[in-house]
């Protein structure tokens, strides 16, 4: 066919590389961090679907009209969103290599989580103490499925948090442990986008 | 789809020039993820028993009301365990193709199977994750008693069916798109000639791609969703079997004005052109809503996706497989027992799967387990028999394998190029050194190999190497995949302190393997030499004792270009 249009190689050409270079093995972990994020959002999405579709399934039950308090949620959305600004301050402690700075914020970025997840679970509690567990009815199955998705993910990070903090005092804040903050840092960001949809569609959607 | 991953593993990285995937440790994991899945399977043949609600596992059957038993759960957790393994793959592979690929290899110059791999781990990416939900979901259902799928408490059964398509439409791509770029090696090497129209096919795969994702409910378009939605999903359907006929179109072209050798692998891919079309254009059929609602869950549906499966995707994967066996072993497979067996199967299809077609358009159903129509009597005859045509075939394949091994001797691959074939993963040794390459090529073309043999730059081994960067082996995959395993078992049988103590020791191994250092290490240059000198002088023998004989496949060796055709 085009055999015509591919040019001849150049003199000295072998068919190899003259020389072996160094292939940068940070980026690839971020670009598979940030795939992974991409099928976790699909994660979420279906999540989001299901809820979507099983929202007015009450069953005779209790309604989300009944039970959700907006001024507790925004409370902790806050939490959640302060959250996400303190882990932008330690990533520019990790960037200029101040490791006091890094481990402040990054502790600080803990608590606020911790606060989030604690009230969470009260507000499950509560739920459940009125007499909307995950049992009572499809939208609360679909309720619990998502909204503890969420917070399951919240402290799969705060897990995470923990030992990386372990492996920033062992080696100090190397490329290695640079490399695996910016992906704690993408997933933490992440999750305050989708707490962001799960206030809109879940707790503002459902009092409206 | 673990045989098409295993060709991934094996063909992508040669392909690409790569001496290995993006995360080894992550790769080691899917696959003892996907063993563990097999083995909880397997389990329940010995203790307890195995779901017995289809393929999909529909609810209310698959609830607990219905299924109150442990099948469901091992069907539940063996799926999810090698699910998870199949997803990790999947970024594994995109991440591997899209920043290993050797100097000078553009997206338009990767090798088709390779693009179809590309295509297919995105499906991976984007569906696997609906399947996770959608079983943790019942699941939960079973376990907790929550009520998205159930009678009562106003749970919705057709969301299942919903949800379980959303992923199962991309997953039958996912095992087709491979295939298809398995064709499209074998076509262009035994036609001697480039792949015709290689951008248009490039551009089908990725149509393929997007449009896989919005027609699952033609799988049920009885759901009565309305005349719009069953309209939306028809268009959709067909429109899908554009680009797949623009692939069909492809293979002929590349075929057509070359010189076509008829060794096995083209004899699966020319069986393929025939059964597939036929299969294809069923599909069309059943993709209008109107005609689907007498066809839905008939005969005709059931002989329409063995069509396309066993046509399709088996016969593509039968073709990878004999195509880079000697690639994987060193030797070929017995090409007589593999004309036969390709040959029974073709007949056995036809003779099995043709019936079917006639007879659900007298309105037979599937999953019969008793009939009392005689006028059905003999087309299912033809249709027992044709499935004994294909056991013969089966037969024929495990007694090729056998002998080939028994015989290795004589097909032996010396050189690494067996078939005079025209992309980089032919240019090693085979099998492959464990670093698959001691140079890292530098690629000019689409068929690099081709290209590099066309001016007499192929089997010429370098001056120098350097040392080489790899990982080293790992225990963690295998250790965290088995606990993984004795969690799946104990979530099965309801014994909580397994569940718990195995995620733990599950964690603690990954912290364990996550706090290791030095996980790689360096080849040295002496050991490069000795394989690489013991390789070409393997090459060399191998040719100078082909000068002789006027072999097709040895005029190339010597340096000599073929001529082109027009």
């Amino acid at each position: 066919m085009n055999q015509m249009s591919i040019p001849s190689p150049e003199p000295g050409y072998t068919g190899y590389v003259d020389k072996e270079h160094h292939h940068d093995m940070a980026g690839d972990t971020l670009l598979g961090f940030w795939i992974y994020i991409m099928s976790d959002c699909i994660l979420f999405a279906t999540l989001f679907a299901t809820y979507a579709v099983l929202s007015t399934s009450f069953a005779g039950g209790l309604t989300p009209t009944d039970l959700f308090d907006l001024e507790f949620v925004a409370v902790e959305t806050a939490l959640l969103l302060f959250s996400s600004f303190t882990f932008g301050m330690a990533m520019l402690g990790a960037q200029q290599q101040r490791m006091a700075q890094l481990l402040l914020w990054l502790g600080i970025t803990f608590a606020l989580g911790g606060g989030f997840l604690a009230m969470e679970l009260y507000e499950f509690y509560h739920f459940s103490h009125e007499g909307a567990g995950p049992t009572t009815s499809a939208y609360w199955s679909a309720f619990y499925a998502l909204v503890g998705t969420h917070g399951l993910h919240v402290f799969a990070g705060m897990c995470w948090m923990i030992v990386l903090v372990v492996h920033m005092l062992k080696d100090g804040i190397s490329s290695t442990n640079f490399t695996r903050l910016s992906c704690l840092s993408l997933f933490w960001h992440f999750l305050d986008i989708i707490w962001i949809c799960v206030f809109s569609m879940v707790y503002l959607m459902g009092v409206m | 789809m673990p045989l098409i991953v295993g060709l991934m593993n094996l063909v992508v990285p040669l392909q690409i020039g790569a001496r290995d995937v993006a995360f080894p440790f992550l790769n080691s994991l899917s696959f003892w993820l996907f063993v563990v899945g097999a083995m909880l399977v397997n389990a329940s043949l010995f203790v307890g028993e195995f779901a017995a609600t289809g393929w999909l596992a529909y609810p209310p059957l698959s609830g607990l009301e219905y299924s109150p038993w442990v099948g469901v759960d091992y069907w539940l957790w063996a799926l999810q365990i090698s699910g998870i393994g199949t997803l990790l793959s999947g970024v594994n592979f995109f991440v591997t193709i899209i920043r290993m690929r050797a100097p000078g290899m553009t997206l338009m110059k990767m090798p088709v199977f390779t693009w179809t791999s590309l295509c297919a781990n995105v499906l991976i990416i984007l569906a696997f994750p609906i399947l996770t939900v959608t079983i943790t979901l019942l699941t939960l259902d079973r376990y907790l008693g929550t009520a998205f799928f159930t009678n009562d408490l106003g749970g919705n059964q057709m969301m299942y069916v919903n949800l379980i398509w959303a992923w199962g439409h991309p997953e039958v791509y996912i095992l087709i798109l491979p295939a298809f770029g398995i064709f499209s090696e074998v076509t262009a090497t035994f036609s001697r000639k480039r792949l015709f129209g290689y951008t248009s096919l490039v551009y089908a795969t990725a149509c393929i791609m997007f449009l896989s994702f919005i027609v699952w409910l033609h799988h049920f378009f009885t759901m009565g969703a309305g005349a719009s939605v069953n309209a939306f999903f028809g268009i959709a359907t067909m429109i899908i079997s554009i680009p797949t006929g623009v692939k069909i179109f492809n293979w002929l072209f590349t075929m057509y004005k070359g010189r076509v050798r008829f060794d096995s692998p083209m004899w699966w891919t020319a069986a393929f052109l025939i059964t597939f079309t036929i299969g294809g254009m069923t599909g069309v059929m059943l993709a209008i809503p109107a005609a689907n609602f007498v066809l839905h869950n008939s005969l005709f549906l059931v002989a329409h996706f063995h069509n396309v499966i066993i046509g399709g995707a088996l016969f593509g994967y039968f073709a990878g497989l004999t195509y880079w066996f000697p690639k994987a072993t060193g030797f070929k497979l017995d090409e007589t027992l593999g004309k036969w067996a390709c040959a029974l199967w073709t007949v056995g299809f036809f003779l099995a799967f043709m019936p079917l077609y006639v007879l659900g358009f007298m309105g037979m159903t599937r999953r019969l387990n008793y009939y009392d129509n005689p006028v059905w009597n003999d087309w299912l005859l033809v249709s027992g028999f044709g499935a004994l045509v294909v056991l013969l075939a089966i037969c024929v394949q495990f007694y090729q394998i056998f002998a080939s091994i028994r015989d290795r001797n004589k097909n032996l691959d010396l050189t690494g190029d067996p078939w005079d074939a025209r992309t980089l993963e032919w240019s090693t040794s085979s099998p492959p050194p464990f670093y698959n390459f001691a140079r890292t090529p530098d690629v000019r073309d689409r068929d690099q190999f081709d290209y590099l043999k066309r001016h007499g730059l192929a089997f010429k081994q370098p001056e120098q190497y350097s040392r080489i960067h790899m990982p080293k082996n790992t225990w963690a995959g295998i250790v965290i995949a088995v606990f993984s395993g004795v969690m799946g078992f104990g979530f099965v049988w309801h014994i909580w302190w397994m569940v718990i103590a195995s995620t733990l020791a599950m964690l603690v191994a990954l912290l364990v393997y996550n706090f290791q250092k030095s996980k790689d290490y360096y080849v040295e240059v002496e050991e490069i030499e000795a394989i690489e000198d013991a390789h070409f002088a393997r090459v060399e023998a191998a040719m100078t004792s082909s000068k002789n004989e006027r072999s097709e496949y040895s005029v190339r060796r010597r340096g000599t270009p073929l001529s082109m055709p027009a």
